[in-house]
């Protein structure tokens, strides 16, 4: 303590001891793996210990591939739809629960479009095919709305906290403003609430794409015959055969995922 | 005069009253109209289906698939119990205990895991200046977008017999076996750690960005010791962090499918592939319904801990 | 404007959710994984301009939940002989008259009238072929015509064993390793069977399909495997050894059957027609390097196939292979039982 006095020692809780390394070292095994993973995607050989040298093979058998491209494909149009679909319905939600006093139901709201979320994947998923199976079975309809409704459900919980986050941020002056310059509701919205949430609902919509994009568990469960998405294709690769393709294909998906984050970080970053 | 004064007012001032209301609940029902397209997607593929596995695990299996319309209890029973095959007894359901014990103990120790690593490293992040700051919290954030496969792949990649660690340990010439890693308890947990690493650090981040050094610095100079800084300050205001970031790494764990699936070897069975199970080889949906149910039971009894933890915090601390 | 973006991608849903978008017809074929050809799918397709979707699953019982759920889409399965029956009794599969097809007349004599498909109106054969053990002999240099393999493991293979995710095999296996009949519930015997496989199973390593690059990787040392496969592996990693286990192991033919629900009935026949051809039934078994049951396929099959000793049993063993029944359900109900107690 009078050392403290004495040299006047600066305050350095900014250093616990330790926590500096093992911040770094933990930043280091986070990526380490999928560094690894990356450089062997560019492996010559298909042995998955030597690297040989640097060749885009991989790439191109995977860009070839006629079934990776179907579940690419599908995945993109899968995710694009549902993201679309989850995005509308959330800022519809969040406008209906935000920048109001607690009215009864809310709560009730709240909790089911928080409701994916809360459960375990699995459960949702084994639910889905019990549910799906019966209506298939019904009406004998097989094709991609089981697929596409089941996204959209999940995903709407993702969008839905960006932009909720964003409008309770917001300044509800510039509508009251609106509304004394008698503007009807509906220009209000499109002038003024619309443009300042925008990027709320592009976050929300990026991140229910990605959502969408990654999804394992629900897609497997829940797909027919033929409806393979890229993780469920992958998923089908990791076990059985495991070539560099695989590799080189998830390093895609990070790329893909690195673009998305950037653009993510960058809306939602800038402050007023 | 002064009579129709009063009425006047009281009827004006009640009918200003009802204006208010009836504008109310006109917002009212036009915010329930605009929550509806949600409510209906999620009535339909999430929250509806539950109902129909609630139902089902009161219901017979059907023979390899399906259900037979009876009702039984059976299957709520054969959760905890099961009758012998050879003798006949009721003992009870080994199988289905030890994975129940594993899961929550796998979830455990991830949550510590994370814990252990992400604590430092969000404090580390929140300790940065401003400008860098956000990239590191890029850097944190990237894993967490990249799909869990590619991740869980990653890791198989690394703690196989031929992998990198094993490659590495070799040449250094610290083993000359490989050593068993994969397929393995310790492969699903450390495969558990790695993937909801990043799920530990945002929350816990949040907390300690909204740390007042200040206060640190305040008792600092009162003469308490960094350790008692750490324990009396930093700690109490960072714990709602920490609580939700440890939720976030739970919860998810309990139910893992993916992870355990692949690094598991198809005999280190979770609760969501024991689950996955009966839909398959299994041949029991309602087995698979009562055991879905009782995951969802788990995790709902883990969250209100969580909460009540939480609220009894904040209580403390107001 | 925002009408019509929208009234398009509803449109745009709808189509893409009705198939066939440029072939003109389609097929779904649900198979065992890493055993359809894709050369053979490819002369398939070109030949009657069929589009197809291969989908697999990894263990008879898989296949059967899957298709028995209903709804699933698929046209085409390919399961093994002893649950054919079930399939049959479930009333999933559609009668196809096999017999009655133009290239039914290339089928092997011993496989024209089989016990699981009398009259062979359901099902064109695949494949056939052996369930053993795969054993790499870098590591253990012992006897290999043996099921304690896997059922008590020496010492150098503890810990890296792997055994495939199927029923039948494995239980028939295990069966006939303590003198026991397949198909008995003698509940005396079924309980040193359920010890043993108990026992045996924290000396196991995994109990996954997708074997080959374990093998390869070193991975696994040893384990139950299909012999066709073990020769794959053996192909790849030239010490690779498959054993004919003494005690007794299963033989099984795969069948091809159309589904009762399928949609796409007329291609699935021409499917089934397709694979009955010599040159066709050899490229499958180039593939997966399985024996198939076509008369005059040798001609087109490798080399090596004629001698390999997957293919090829010595005297002594060959009369140890039998083909697995189908075992009445309560048979079955007791073996299922313990088969998933082993899973977990």
């Amino acid at each position: 303590m009078f050392k403290n006095i004495l040299f006047n020692r600066p305050f350095e809780i900014k250093r616990i001891p330790g926590f500096q390394s093992l911040a770094l070292f933990t930043f280091a095994c986070l990526y380490g793996p999928i560094l690894i993973l990356i450089v062997y995607s560019f492996n010559s050989s298909s042995s998955l210990g030597v690297f040989e040298s640097f060749s885009f093979r991989w790439y191109v058998a995977a860009w070839e591939n006629e079934k990776v491209q179907e579940a690419a494909l599908r995945s993109i149009y899968l995710a694009t739809i549902a993201a679309t679909i989850a995005t509308t319905a959330a800022t519809m939600a969040a406008l209906a629960t935000t920048r109001t006093k607690k009215f009864r139901g809310i709560t009730f709201i709240y909790v089911v479009i928080n409701q994916p979320l809360m459960i375990p994947e699995i459960v949702t998923a084994v639910a889905l095919l019990v549910f799906f199976a019966m209506i298939k079975i019904a009406t004998g309809y097989q094709g991609m709305m089981y697929l596409i409704i089941a996204h959209t459900a999940f995903c709407i919980p993702f969008a839905y906290l960006p932009i909720r986050a964003r409008l309770e941020s917001m300044d509800l002056t510039l509508e009251m403003a609106g509304a004394d310059l008698y503007a009807t509701p509906w220009k209000t919205f499109t002038r003024i609430t619309l443009p300042m949430i925008w990027p709320g609902i592009i976050a929300g919509f990026m991140l229910a794409f990605v959502i969408s994009l990654d999804d394992v568990v629900i897609s497997e469960f829940v797909k027919s015959a033929g409806q393979e998405t890229l993780p469920t294709y992958m998923l089908g690769q990791l076990r059985r055969f495991i070539t560099p393709e695989t590799n080189a294909i998830a390093t895609a998906n990070i790329v893909v995922s690195v673009i998305l984050v950037t653009g993510f970080f960058l809306l939602t970053q800038r402050k007023k | 005069m002064t009579t129709t004064f009063k009425i006047d007012s009281d009827d004006s001032a009640k009918k200003a009253a009802n204006v208010v209301r009836k504008a109310q609940s006109k917002d009212i029902r036009k915010r329930w109209l605009l929550s509806l397209p949600a409510l209906a997607i999620i009535f339909f593929a999430a929250a509806g289906p539950l109902l129909i596995v609630v139902i089902y695990s009161f219901l017979e299996p059907g023979d390899y698939t399906g259900v037979i319309w009876i009702f039984t209890t059976e299957n709520w029973f054969n959760v905890v119990m099961e009758r012998d095959i050879f003798d006949d007894n009721l003992v009870w359901a080994d199988a289905h205990l030890s994975i129940f014990w594993r899961s929550i103990k796998l979830s455990l120790v991830t949550t510590v895991m994370t814990a252990i690593f992400g604590i430092p490293t969000a404090y580390f992040i929140a300790t940065r200046s401003p400008k860098s700051r956000n990239i590191w919290l890029f850097l944190i954030t990237i894993p967490f977008w990249t799909n869990l496969l590619v991740r869980t792949f990653a890791i198989q990649e690394l703690i196989r017999n031929k992998g990198v660690i094993n490659k590495f340990l070799q040449w250094v010439g610290l083993t000359n076996e490989p050593i068993e890693m994969l397929f393995t308890d310790f492969a699903v947990g450390f495969g558990m750690t790695y993937v909801y690493l990043p799920l530990m650090v945002l929350p816990v981040y949040a907390s300690i960005e909204k740390l007042d050094f200040r206060l640190v610095e305040g008792a600092y100079d009162l003469y308490a010791s960094r350790w008692q800084c750490f324990k009396k300050i930093i700690v109490p205001l960072v714990r709602p962090g920490l609580i939700a970031g440890s939720i976030l790494v739970f919860i998810p764990c309990l139910g893992a499918y993916v992870t355990p699936r692949i690094l598991g070897g198809g005999h280190q069975l979770m609760f969501g592939n024991l689950i996955a199970l009966q839909f398959g080889q299994g041949k029991n949906w309602p087995l698979g319904a009562a055991l879905s149910l009782t995951l969802m039971i788990l995790v709902m009894i883990a969250l209100i801990y969580f909460v009540k933890v939480t609220s009894s915090d904040e209580k403390k601390n107001v | 404007m925002k009408i019509k973006l929208i009234s398009s991608v509803v449109a745009g849903a709808f189509a893409f959710s009705s198939s066939a978008l440029f072939a003109a017809g389609e097929l779904n074929i649900f198979n065992w994984g890493n055993y359809t050809p894709p050369d053979l799918i490819e002369k398939f397709e070109k030949e009657f301009d069929i589009k197809v979707t291969l989908t697999d699953y990894d263990s008879n019982d898989t296949a059967l939940a899957k298709v028995a759920a209903g709804g699933h889409g698929f046209d085409i399965a390919v399961p093994s002989n002893s649950y054919v029956p079930i399939w049959i009794e479930k009333g999933l599969l559609l009668n196809t008259r096999v017999d009655l097809m133009p290239n039914a007349k290339n089928i092997l004599p011993q496989f024209r009238d089989v016990s699981w498909d009398p009259g062979r109106q359901y099902s064109a054969p695949w494949q056939w072929g052996s369930t053993g053990v795969s054993v790499n002999t870098k590591f253990y240099k012992g006897d290999i015509n043996t099921s304690t393999i896997f059922l008590d493991p020496p010492e150098e293979l503890i810990g890296q064993i792997n055994v495939v995710p199927e029923m039948m095999d494995v239980m028939s296996m295990a069966i006939w390793y303590h003198g026991g009949e397949v198909c008995s519930d003698d509940k005396a015997m079924l309980k040193k069977v359920n010890d043993t496989l108990v026992a045996a199973k924290p000396k196991w390593k995994s109990m996954s399909y997708g074997n080959m690059p374990k093998y390869a990787a070193e991975d696994l040392y040893a384990g139950v495997n299909w012999n066709g496969s073990s020769f794959r592996s053996r192909l790849e990693t030239p010490t690779i050894a498959y054993g004919h286990p003494i005690e007794g192991y299963p033989l099984w033919q795969d069948a091809v059957v159309v589904l009762a629900e399928a949609k796409n009935v007329e291609n699935a026949k021409i499917f089934q027609n397709f694979i009955m051809l010599p040159e066709n039934a050899a490229m499958m078994s180039a593939f997966a390097r399985y024996a198939n049951g076509i008369a005059g396929s040798e001609q087109y099959m490798p080399a090596d196939m004629l001698t390999a000793p997957e293919i090829v049993v010595p005297e002594e063993l060959a009369a140890k292979g039998k083909f697995v029944e189908t075992c009445p359900p309560e048979v079955t109900n007791i073996y299922t039982k313990i088969w998933t107690n082993l899973m977990k």
